[in-house]
């Protein structure tokens, strides 16, 4: 087959893995941040039961809960499947927000109590001081641990072929089923290429973030 | 009447009683020096002035009113404190500067706060805001740092943050100015300058309270000194009186460790 052709497959499959990327940023940043207050609530009992979901949801692989939204709402149930893209989709969402949270909680708690106590003595509420004060500040310090995030996510979106879903990975399998072994090889390049373009972005952001400390 | 009564003031943390009842009176313009040793509980008293802890018992009256009653739940509710606690001003010992502002900023950021609840804001808001922005610039040239308006805190110096720090609390207002050891976060050749603000500001008469361990400062700089020790006031009164002729043991036994 023509050389052009399966490239132009496999940029096509490659959609996807950049819609799960998206989709699951879009939503797991927000989700993460939510998941962050919980844990950090100071009613007890809720930060205890987000505690022990994020352990459950860290402390599990990535595959099996994909695995597990897909089949396991059908099985206990008996309810309407998930279709294979949202189940991977929903499966990667609470994944990442569940670490997402765990940064965001570090950020936050990273922040001096000075910071705060200085807003409130100048009168600030607390909202006031959340956006005024710490947000940035948060911002700045989490922004390398969410980097790493966000480009081990480029990668782990090709884990969405465990209930076929057709991204890059699996289309190039399939030729490789042919006899033709090289399209495997190339789909490296798909991921170098975003992960390179992300980067640059991420190195940006970094320095934008550089005049303060 | 004085501008600041402090009634049986006590704070526990726990079980540790760490104010046992704090009794004083400050006056208008009247700089007053709390000295004593560490764990003395001079921090914390500053701290409840300031609402950054909630006493367990005790009244605090500003010009006679009551601002803070510890048997008075009508005195502790959040919105009424973050009214109450703009009376006085906090200039903290590790200055607590907001990094991601300049020190222009930093001493605009909140009276802009605030002036956003003003009724006349959105009529007169081009006004209010330059009323601000000159005030602040009046201030930090007070402090000596015209020239370092536009610097972020990373770039000062402990001295100049500092005063970046006092020229921000002074920009609320407060009645009383309080200081947590302002000095002592800083390299020796650095507190020169710190001091030379505060003692300027004690010359125009701004109401202050000052915790120090700068004895020499504290005696010619203040017209009040209280020595406090293990949560109490052990002795009260002139500079001359608590450091010339303290009257009692424990005062005398902590000065002497600072003559020699
Ligand atoms: N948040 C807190 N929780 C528990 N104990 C506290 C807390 N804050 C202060 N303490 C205790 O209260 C006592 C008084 O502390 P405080 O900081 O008021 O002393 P200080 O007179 O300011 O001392 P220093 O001169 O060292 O600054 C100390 O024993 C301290 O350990
Ligand atoms: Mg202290």
């Amino acid at each position: 087959m023509q050389f052009s052709v399966i490239i132009g497959r496999l940029l096509e499959s490659f959609v996807l893995n950049c819609e799960i990327f998206i989709i699951t940023l879009a939503f797991g940043l927000p989700l993460g941040l939510i998941i962050a207050f919980g844990s950090m609530s100071r009613f007890k009992p809720l930060s205890w039961l987000v505690k022990i979901f994020v352990w459950i949801i860290r402390g599990t692989p990535l595959m099996l809960q994909v695995i597990v939204v897909f089949y396991v709402p059908g099985l206990l149930w008996g309810w309407r499947s998930f279709g294979r893209l949202e189940a991977a989709i929903i499966a990667f969402i609470i994944n990442y927000a569940c670490y997402f949270s765990e940064i965001y909680r570090g950020g936050i708690e990273s922040i001096p109590r000075g910071q705060y106590e200085a807003g409130q003595v100048l009168g600030m509420t607390k909202t006031q001081i959340f956006f005024k004060i710490t947000l940035l500040q948060v911002i700045k310090r989490i922004t390398p641990p969410m980097g790493n995030e966000v480009i081990t996510l480029v990668k782990d979106t090709s884990l969405a072929r465990i209930i076929a879903n057709k991204e890059i990975i699996m289309m190039a399998q399939e030729y490789s089923a042919k006899g033709l072994i090289w399209p495997l090889f190339s789909t490296a390049i798909f991921f170098l290429v975003f992960v390179g373009v992300l980067t640059i972005i991420l190195g940006r952001l970094e320095r934008r973030l550089d005049f303060f400390r | 009447m004085p501008v600041l009564e402090v009634i049986n003031l006590q704070k526990n943390f726990g079980n540790l009683e760490v104010l046992k009842g704090i009794d004083f009176s400050l006056e208008k313009g009247e700089a007053l020096s709390i000295i004593g040793s560490s764990g003395s509980g001079k921090t914390t008293l500053l701290r409840c002035l300031n609402f950054l802890e909630r006493p367990d018992a005790g009244r605090i009256l500003i010009n006679g009113e009551t601002i803070f009653d510890a048997d008075d739940p009508s005195t502790l509710s959040e919105s009424e404190i973050r009214k109450k606690r703009l009376h006085f001003g906090l200039v903290f010992q590790d200055f607590n500067l907001f990094p991601q502002y300049t020190a222009l900023q930093n001493v605009i950021l909140a009276p802009e706060l605030l002036a956003r609840s003003r009724a006349d804001y959105n009529s007169n808001k081009k006004a209010i805001l330059n009323e601000i922005d000159n005030e602040a610039r009046r201030l930090l040239a007070q402090m000596g740092l015209t020239d370092k308006l536009g610097y972020y805190p990373h770039q000062l110096s402990g001295g100049q943050k500092q005063r970046v720090a006092i020229a921000r609390a002074l920009a609320m207002g407060p009645d009383i100015l309080c200081f947590d050891e302002p000095t002592s976060a800083l390299d020796p050749e650095l507190t020169g300058e710190v001091l030379k603000v505060i003692r300027s500001l004690a010359d125009k008469n701004t109401t202050m309270i000052i915790v120090t361990h700068e004895m020499q400062f504290a005696r010619e700089l203040s017209n009040r000194v209280i020595f406090m020790d293990d949560g109490l006031v052990v002795e009260q009164g002139s500079p001359k009186e608590v450091f010339g002729n303290p009257k009692e043991e424990r005062t005398k036994q902590f000065l002497s460790r600072y003559n020699n």
